[in-house]
C-alpha cells in the first residue's frame, strides 16, 4: 500500500517536450513509473520519448485514461495547466514550477476543491511511491520501499530525510513535497490524514519550515487524529525576521511563523522533535523504538 | 518587492483612494516649485525609505515655512535613515515627501494580507490607528475587525458597512468609506499585491477620510505582469548583495555571523545554517545556489559570500539529487582556484556518485576539506574558524 499513487497510476506530463519535462520524463519511464503520454500545445499526433503526444489535457484524458498529471509549464501559464487538467477530469495534478502567483494559487485551489481534484505543489519536488512511481524531479535511487510516510515543505531537505530513512533501513512508503509556497495545494493535515489511514505507513516525518502556520494546524490535527508516531524538524530556527528565505513562503511576517513557535506546538502534542538535519532518521528511530 | 510611500499613494489615487495633496522632490533646490503646487502654510515633509519607525527616527518633520521645507529637505537627501526596522548603516534618503498638512480628529488603520491559513484575502480595520499593529493584535485583538473576501464575489457592499460601523464612522463617512474600500480591495487584486497598510487612516476635523500613509508589498511572483509596479522598483533600498546574487538566480541573505553557507535548496540552506548554529558557530548568509550548480554559479556564489568581510569559513552543502556530485566537485574545485578563496572551505556532498565527489576534492590541489556527512561538515567547519580566531 501507499497513498495517491502507485505502479498503476497513469501520468501524463504537461509540458512534456519542453527540457525539463523531456528530462524529467526520462527519469520518471527509467524508474518505472507509468507514463503514459504528454501535452503540448500545438504538437499533437507526435511521438516523443516513445509515447504519445496531444494538443489538450482532454485528448490524452480519453486515449490513455490518465489519472495523473505532473506539470513542468513555466509560472505564467501554470494557472491555465492546472486548471485545464481539472476540466479534463483528473485527479492528482503534481505542479513542479515554482513562482506561480500566490493569487492564481488561491483561485486555482478553489476551483480544484470544488472539482474534487488533488494538486500537489506548487514549487515542490512531487511525489514518490518508492518502487512503483515517481513523479517529480527527486533522485529515485536514495528512495527505499518501506514503512515511513515523509512530507516536506521542502526539496534536498526532503532528499536528506529520504536517504537517512533509507540508510536506517526503514524505507518510505510515499514521500510527498508539498511545496515552499504561502498558498499549497495539498497541506500538512492532507498528508498526515492520507498516512493515518495507510495501513503500510508505520510511522510519520514531518519536514517543515518558518513562515505561515502550518504547522501549528498541524499539530492540532496529530493531536486529535493521528495514532502513529510522528518525527518532525523545522528548518529555519536560525533565520532572521521579515526575509523570505528562498521560498515564497519561508518568511516570519509580524513576529509570526517562527521555527520555535512550531517547534513547541508540536512538541506539546507529543511529537518527537528533531533539532538537527542530521538526525531525521534516528528521530524516527527513537520516536518508533525500531 | 516593497513601495515608498509616495508610489503607494499614487497607486492609492490611481483607485480613487484619497491621499494630501503632496509633491515628491530630490533636491532642496526642487522645493519652492513643489510648494507652488502645495496650499496651505505648514507641510510635513517625509523621508522615503523602505523602513517603518521613521517618525521616531527624525524621517519626518512637521514645518511651517518654505525656508524650513528646504532645511529639513537638504537635511534628509542624500544621509541614511536609521530606524529600529533598518540594520545599523540605515537606509539612503533620495526623495523627501512633502504633504499639505490634515486637521486630524481621528487615527484608524486598514490593511490586507493574503492569509495563508484560509487562503483568502483578509482585510482588517482597527480604530487603533497610528500603532503598530502588531502590537494591537497582541493586546487587544477585539480591536481589529476582519472580513474575509471571497474570490467570487469580491468585496460586498454589507462587509464595507460592518467594517464602517465597526470604525465609529457616522453618515457621509460611511459612504466615503465604502467607496474608499472598493477601490482598496480591487487594488490588491489588480496590482497582485501581497500586503497593503494604511496606518494612519484618518478622519479630518471636515469628515474627510484620508490616506496618510501607506505601505504596499507585491507579490514578487507576479510582477512579470505588474510593469507599472516593477518600474516603481528602487535598487538602492536593496541589499546590493542580494541583488547581485539575483541576477545569477542565487538567493542570497546576508546574516550576521561568520560562516559562510553555499547550499542547493532554500529548506536544505536554512537547516544547514540551524546546524552550524548548533555545532556552536554563526552563519554568515544564507544562500541557495539552486539545482545547476554550474562552475559559473558556484565561482559567482563564493564572490558574493567572500565579499562579505565578516565571513571567515565557508560551508558546502550540496545534495546532489539528478546532479552528479563529481560533477559538482570539479564545479567546486575550478571556482576555489579561479576565485582564490583563503578561508577554510569544508565541502559535504551526498547523494549521486558522492564518493567519487569526495575523492575529487580530497585529491585536489585547491585547500578543501571533505566531509564525511552533515554534522562533520558543520563541525569541521566550525573548528576551522575558531582556529583562525
Amino acid at each position: 500500500m501507499s497513498v495517491l499513487i502507485n505502479k498503476d497510476t497513469r501520468v501524463i506530463c504537461q509540458g512534456f517536450t519542453g527540457k525539463q519535462g523531456t528530462f524529467h520524463s526520462e527519469q520518471a519511464i527509467a524508474y518505472g513509473t507509468n507514463m503514459v503520454g504528454g501535452v503540448t500545445p500545438g504538437k499533437g499526433g507526435k511521438t516523443h520519448l516513445d509515447l504519445p503526444v496531444f494538443d489538450t489535457v482532454k485528448q490524452a484524458v480519453n486515449e490513455t485514461d490518465a489519472d495523473a498529471s505532473v506539470i513542468y509549464v513555466p509560472a505564467p501559464f501554470c494557472k491555465d495547466s492546472i486548471l485545464e487538467a481539472i476540466d479534463a477530469g483528473i485527479e492528482l495534478i503534481v505542479c513542479i514550477t515554482e513562482g506561480i502567483p500566490t493569487l492564481d494559487m488561491l483561485q486555482v485551489k478553489i476551483v480544484a476543491e470544488s472539482a474534487g481534484a488533488r494538486i500537489i505543489g506548487p514549487n515542490c519536488p512531487g511525489i514518490i511511491t518508492p518502487g512503483e512511481c515517481k513523479i517529480g524531479i527527486m533522485p529515485g535511487e536514495i528512495h527505499l520501499p518501506g514503512k515511513v510516510g515523509v512530507v516536506s515543505r521542502s526539496g534536498t531537505l526532503t532528499y536528506e530525510a529520504v536517504k537517512q530513512t533509507s540508510d536506517y533501513g526503514f524505507g518510505q512508503t510515499t514521500c510527498i513535497g508539498i511545496g515552499g509556497d504561502p498558498i499549497p495545494g495539498t497541506s500538512f493535515i492532507d498528508c498526515l490524514q492520507l498516512f493515518e489511514n495507510d495501513p503500510k505507513t508505520e510511522a510519520i516525518l514531518m519536514v517543515g519550515e518558518i513562515g505561515g502556520s502550518a504547522e501549528e494546524e498541524a499539530a492540532e490535527f496529530i493531536q486529535s487524529e493521528v495514532s502513529k508516531p510522528v518525527t518532525a524538524f523545522i528548518a529555519g530556527g536560525t533565520a532572521p525576521k521579515g526575509k523570505r528565505m528562498g521560498h515564497a513562503g519561508a518568511i516570519i511576517a509580524g513576529g509570526k511563523g517562527t521555527a520555535e513557535e512550531k517547534f513547541a506546538a508540536l512538541e506539546k502534542v507529543g511529537v518527537h522533535i528533531v533539532r538537527s538535519p542530521a538526525d531525521l532518521g534516528k528521530g524516527v528511530a527513537e520516536a518508533t523504538g525500531w | 518587492m516593497n513601495l515608498h510611500e509616495y508610489q503607494a499613494k499614487q497607486v492609492f489615487a490611481q483607485y480613487g483612494m484619497p491621499v494630501p495633496n503632496n509633491q515628491v522632490v530630490e533636491s532642496a533646490s526642487d522645493v519652492p516649485a513643489a510648494l507652488e503646487k502645495l496650499s496651505g502654510e505648514r507641510w510635513v515633509v517625509k523621508a522615503q525609505v523602505h523602513a517603518g519607525g521613521r517618525g521616531k527616527a527624525g524621517g519626518v518633520k512637521l514645518v511651517d515655512s518654505a525656508e524650513a521645507v528646504k532645511q529639513a529637505v537638504s537635511n534628509m537627501i542624500g544621509t541614511n535613515l536609521v530606524t529600529y526596522q533598518t540594520n545599523e548603516k540605515g537606509q539612503p534618503i533620495n526623495q523627501v515627501l512633502i504633504e499639505e498638512i490634515s486637521n486630524i480628529k481621528r487615527e484608524l488603520y486598514l490593511g490586507a494580507v493574503i492569509d495563508r491559513a484560509s487562503q483568502r484575502v483578509v482585510i482588517m480595520a482597527s480604530t487603533e490607528g497610528g500603532m503598530e499593529i502588531e502590537k494591537v493584535a497582541e493586546e487587544t485583538p477585539d480591536k481589529i475587525l476582519k472580513v474575509t473576501i471571497n474570490p467570487l464575489t469580491g468585496l460586498q457592499p454589507y462587509q464595507s458597512r460592518e467594517l464602517a460601523f465597526g470604525l465609529g464612522l457616522e453618515g457621509d463617512q460611511i459612504k466615503q468609506f465604502a467607496k474608499l474600500l472598493d477601490g482598496f480591495a480591487k487594488m490588491f487584486v489588480e496590482k497582485d499585491l501581497s500586503l497593503v497598510e494604511i496606518n494612519p487612516l484618518v478622519l479630518t476635523d471636515e469628515g474627510q477620510l484620508i490616506c496618510l500613509d501607506g505601505k504596499i508589498n507585491v507579490d514578487d511572483n507576479a510582477l512579470y505582469r505588474q510593469k507599472d509596479i516593477l518600474a516603481m522598483r528602487d535598487e538602492s533600498q536593496e541589499d546590493e548583495r542580494e541583488n547581485r546574487a539575483k541576477e545569477w538566480d542565487l538567493n542570497y541573505i546576508s546574516l550576521d555571523g561568520d560562516i559562510g553557507c553555499m547550499v542547493n535548496g532554500a529548506g536544505l540552506a536554512m537547516a544547514t545554517m540551524d546546524l552550524i548554529k548548533l555545532c556552536g558557530g554563526e552563519p554568515a548568509n544564507f544562500l541557495d545556489v539552486g539545482g545547476g550548480a554550474t562552475k559559473e554559479r558556484v565561482s559567482e556564489a563564493f564572490k558574493i559570500i567572500l565579499s562579505d568581510d565578516n565571513v571567515k569559513g565557508i560551508l558546502v552543502n550540496i545534495f546532489g539529487g539528478i546532479v552528479r556530485c563529481d560533477l559538482i566537485a570539479e564545479g567546486i574545485i575550478g571556482a576555489v582556484e579561479e576565485v582564490h578563496v583563503n578561508v577554510p572551505v569544508v565541502v559535504r556532498l551526498e547523494g549521486n556518485n558522492a564518493e567519487r565527489g569526495s575523492q575529487l576534492l580530497s585529491e585536489s590541489d585547491v585547500n578543501i576539506i571533505a566531509a564525511n556527512n552533515l554534522t562533520d561538515a558543520a563541525e569541521k567547519i566550525v573548528a576551522e574558524v575558531k582556529k583562525n580566531k
